[in-house]
């Protein structure tokens, strides 16, 4: 023990004597004075950013390695860009081993905070919010790392974004916890990513709660290995507002976990209630009935586990063409966990591999009755391409989805901590 | 007045000469001042300095109506190799300057100029920097800004409106935006299309290639210019429409919008090379536009502009969901006019192959 300590110390030492630390308070020109002093950090530098509102008119961005920028907390330091009127962003990071913590990012017209090409980044009690509540004008995502290398968000808030909350995409090992979304379109999303843990976050108030996707056409595909566990998704009920052309514009009010189009994901111990369309979506991009041109993407969402979650009310009243459509045919109201059906057609009439099935166990029902589920049978693809909507078979049997796959490791992000 | 014309040069000759020469040091600290680099034996009248020369491009970027003074110079015995398509390969030590402009008097340029920024390349040993120097009022100096500067200022457009403008300095990171290629800084515009032009020289009149060549700056450059490719100007209105569109988009978005550049994500290319119609945006849906997308599903849509997304970002100001996102603040009515009426030009007939049944990649259960 004692001869850790000492290599602990001796480990940090060299690096304290080195570190400087720059100070900011509130000024009328703090524009220039923080945007200069993080162009010309030495790495290892600390910024430290007392109580206050800071307003500043254009982004800000930082491509120092070994930054720490600090507040004095999540509402006390506040980094204001009502006034905005240059930059895409309020923060942009590209440099790793970059921390953020203990401030927000208020009202950027675009992204509050992105970082694209990084490694190991740490986002730890972060609150990004468009304060005139959801609007479609607000800014498309609160925290968005992108095609990154390890990345930790822990603790942080997201409300109001008009396309994802807490967006994690294309990117290598991703740890999302402890935080909140809300009133943003999508809550959480981890999209074309590889090994990502959620967990003990909550979603509420969004249109849809927590979004697990692959989308064609991006340079890092075949999202895998996600676990999703311990989360609370509830009364994400909020009309879509997400600007036309967006694909969480497609996500239908009232949807508390989606998984689209990936493999190995693994969604369990969740509370997910309140969802007047879908409580949990298993679907495949191609029901969308989208003619694919990238031969690169692989469209079936495989290896889903679904497992020892609470439900509670969900799907009663079905929103969204597709949605409305399946809940006819449904009698009118969503089960609590539904599966589009759609199936690599190189498994059709054989038994499909283990890897590639979709298990749904040991889920509970607060309330009355059980959980329920449905098979759509590839219905939406079916009909998209004017075949015969007799043969459709929907099933409810989950006997049919008894098992499990392993889990993947657990992401270990210790060195980040 | 004549002997005063003759007179100023020689004024300017003598200062060059008490200025002694360019220095450029391609491993020292930031240079804070542009006088340091005695890049102008006068500095408020650009006046270039022994080995400086000065350039322009065929097709400039539009950065807000402002007028561009461009020059280059390296070190003596040096030279760039040339190069048909990407930008020369400069030695270490090679300064590019441009400076940015307007008239004292909006509208009138003949009452003299006010320099607002000047932004220096330099090709240290470590790689290309992009420093930004703002001039001070009295225009006798200009300090180095990295963190950029924004000025509110009163301009005249082509078509006579008086303007005021919020003119945006871009900081060093902000610079990279552009100019970064493969992970590196580079030039944008000394590519051998952007600089096979005339320029005229205080000795006359002289393709800007050949001039480099006799300069001893261009090694590997074809003997004749005629065999080099030459962007049009995007306003010469003896020039094909399509060409004139081509070229502006190649200095406007190529940049960024090429297969090596940081929007290579989007999957457009807007290069002058390019020469599939998808690529460059024809019935091609966004990937990540989200609002930037005004609701439209291509990002050119022949023979009609208003549903094409490439002129509604052109014609937005909105700072989240503009292009290009940097170098302007306001609307370049001259270059969305050119546009539009190329994609008008466009017949949906010769480009049908391209659509397909529900092209829209972007719906979602």
């Amino acid at each position: 023990m004692k001869s850790t300590m000492l290599l602990l110390i001796a480990g940090v030492m060299p690096l304290a004597a080195l570190a400087e630390t720059v100070q900011f308070e509130p000024a009328d020109d703090i524009q220039f004075k923080v945007q200069e002093a993080l162009i010309l950090a030495e790495p290892g530098t600390t910024f430290e950013f007392a109580e206050g509102v800071y307003k500043f008119n254009m982004g800000l961005s930082l491509d120092v390695d070994n930054v720490t920028i600090r507040g004095a907390g999540m509402d006390k330091t506040i980094l204001s860009f009502k006034e905005q009127d240059a930059g895409a962003e309020g923060l942009f990071v590209t440099s790793d081993n970059v921390t953020l913590e203990d401030f927000a990012i208020e009202d950027t017209k675009g992204n509050a905070f992105k970082s694209n090409a990084v490694e190991n980044l740490v986002l730890r009690r972060v609150r990004t919010e468009w304060t005139g509540g959801p609007k479609e004008t607000n800014g498309a995502y609160g925290l968005y790392p992108v095609s990154s290398k390890n990345v930790l968000i822990d603790g942080c808030v997201a409300i109001g974004a008009s396309d994802a909350g807490i967006y994690v995409g294309q990117t290598e090992r991703v740890i999302v916890r402890n935080s909140r979304a809300e009133y943003n379109v999508a809550g959480i999303e981890i999209e074309n990513c590889h090994h990502a843990d959620v967990y003990n976050n909550v979603a509420t108030n969004n249109t849809g709660g927590m979004l697990v996707f692959d989308l064609p056409g991006l340079p890092m595909q075949r999202g895998r290995d996600v676990r999703v566990f311990q989360n609370k998704f509830y009364d994400n009920d909020t009309p879509n507002f997400a600007p036309k052309g967006n694909i969480v514009g497609k996500v239908p009010q009232g949807t508390g976990v989606m998984v689209m189009s990936n493999s190995n994901v693994h969604v369990f111990e969740n509370e997910i209630y309140g969802h007047r369309t879908y409580n949990m979506l298993i679907c495949s991009y191609l029901s969308s009935g989208v003619e694919l041109k990238d031969p690169n993407y692989y469209p079936y969402p495989e290896g889903i586990n679904v497992r020892d979650n609470t439900f509670g009310k969900g799907g009663w009243q079905p929103t969204g063409e597709l949605a409305e459509a399946a809940a006819l045919a449904l009698g009118g109201k969503m089960p609590d966990i539904v599966w589009d059906g759609v199936v690599n057609p190189e498994h059709d009439g054989g038994e499909m591999p283990a890897e590639a099935r979709i298990y749904i166990e040991n889920n509970k029902k607060d309330g009355e009755g059980d959980v329920t589920f449905a098979d759509l049978d590839a219905a939406a693809l079916v009909l998209s391409k004017g075949g015969d909507a007799s043969k459709i078979e929907i099933k409810h049997d989950l006997a049919a989805h008894a098992g499990s796959t392993p889990q993947p490791e657990p992401v270990d992000l210790s060195g980040l901590e | 007045m004549k002997g005063l014309a003759v007179f100023v040069p020689a004024l300017a000759i003598a200062m060059a000469v008490q200025a002694g020469p360019v220095t450029v040091s391609p491993d020292g600290p930031l240079v804070r001042k542009l006088s340091e680099y005695n890049l102008f034996s006068d500095l408020a009248s650009l006046t270039p300095n022994d080995g400086v020369v000065p350039y322009d491009l065929n097709s400039p970027l539009f950065t807000d109506y402002a007028d561009k003074y461009r020059f280059i110079w390296m070190p003596e015995g040096t030279s760039a190799t040339y190069d048909a398509v990407e930008t020369f390969d400069f030695p270490v030590g090679t300064l590019i300057s441009k400076t940015f402009s307007y008239p004292s008097e909006p509208g009138h340029p003949e009452k003299g100029m006010h320099h607002r920024e000047t932004r220096v390349l330099l090709h240290r040993t470590s790689g290309w920097v992009a420093l930004p120097y703002v001039w001070n009022e009295e225009q006798t100096e200009a300090n180095l800004a990295v963190a950029g500067a924004r000025d509110d200022i009163e301009i005249m457009t082509p078509s006579g409106d008086l303007k005021e403008i919020h003119y945006i300095v871009p900081n060093m990171n902000q610079c990279k935006a552009c100019h970064e290629n493969q992970g590196a800084l580079r030039p944008i515009g000394p590519k051998a299309r952007h600089l096979n032009k005339d320029f005229a020289y205080p000795e006359g009149a002289k393709n800007q290639l050949s001039k480099l060549v006799e300069e001893g700056y261009l090694t590997g450059a074809p003997e004749n210019p005629a065999d080099a490719p030459k962007l049009p100007q995007w306003d010469d209105v003896h020039t094909s429409l399509n060409d004139r569109a081509r070229a502006y988009l190649d200095i406007n978005c190529g940049h960024c919008h090429n297969p090596k550049g940081p929007a290579f994500t989007s999957g457009l290319d807007l290069t002058w090379m390019q020469d599939d119609p998808r690529q460059y945006g024809v019935y091609k849906p966004p990937v990540a536009a989200g609002r930037g997308s005004g609701g439209h599903r291509f990002s050119v849509v022949p023979g009609h502009p208003e549903q094409s997304i490439l002129l509604h970002r052109m014609s937005i100001d909105d700072p989240g969901s503009m292009m290009p996102q940097l170098g302007r603040t306001i609307e370049h009515a001259e270059g969305i006019q050119l546009i539009s009426d190329w994609i008008a030009s466009l017949k949906p007939d010769e480009f049908d192959h391209l659509r397909e049944v529900g092209d829209g990649g972007d719906q979602a259960p």
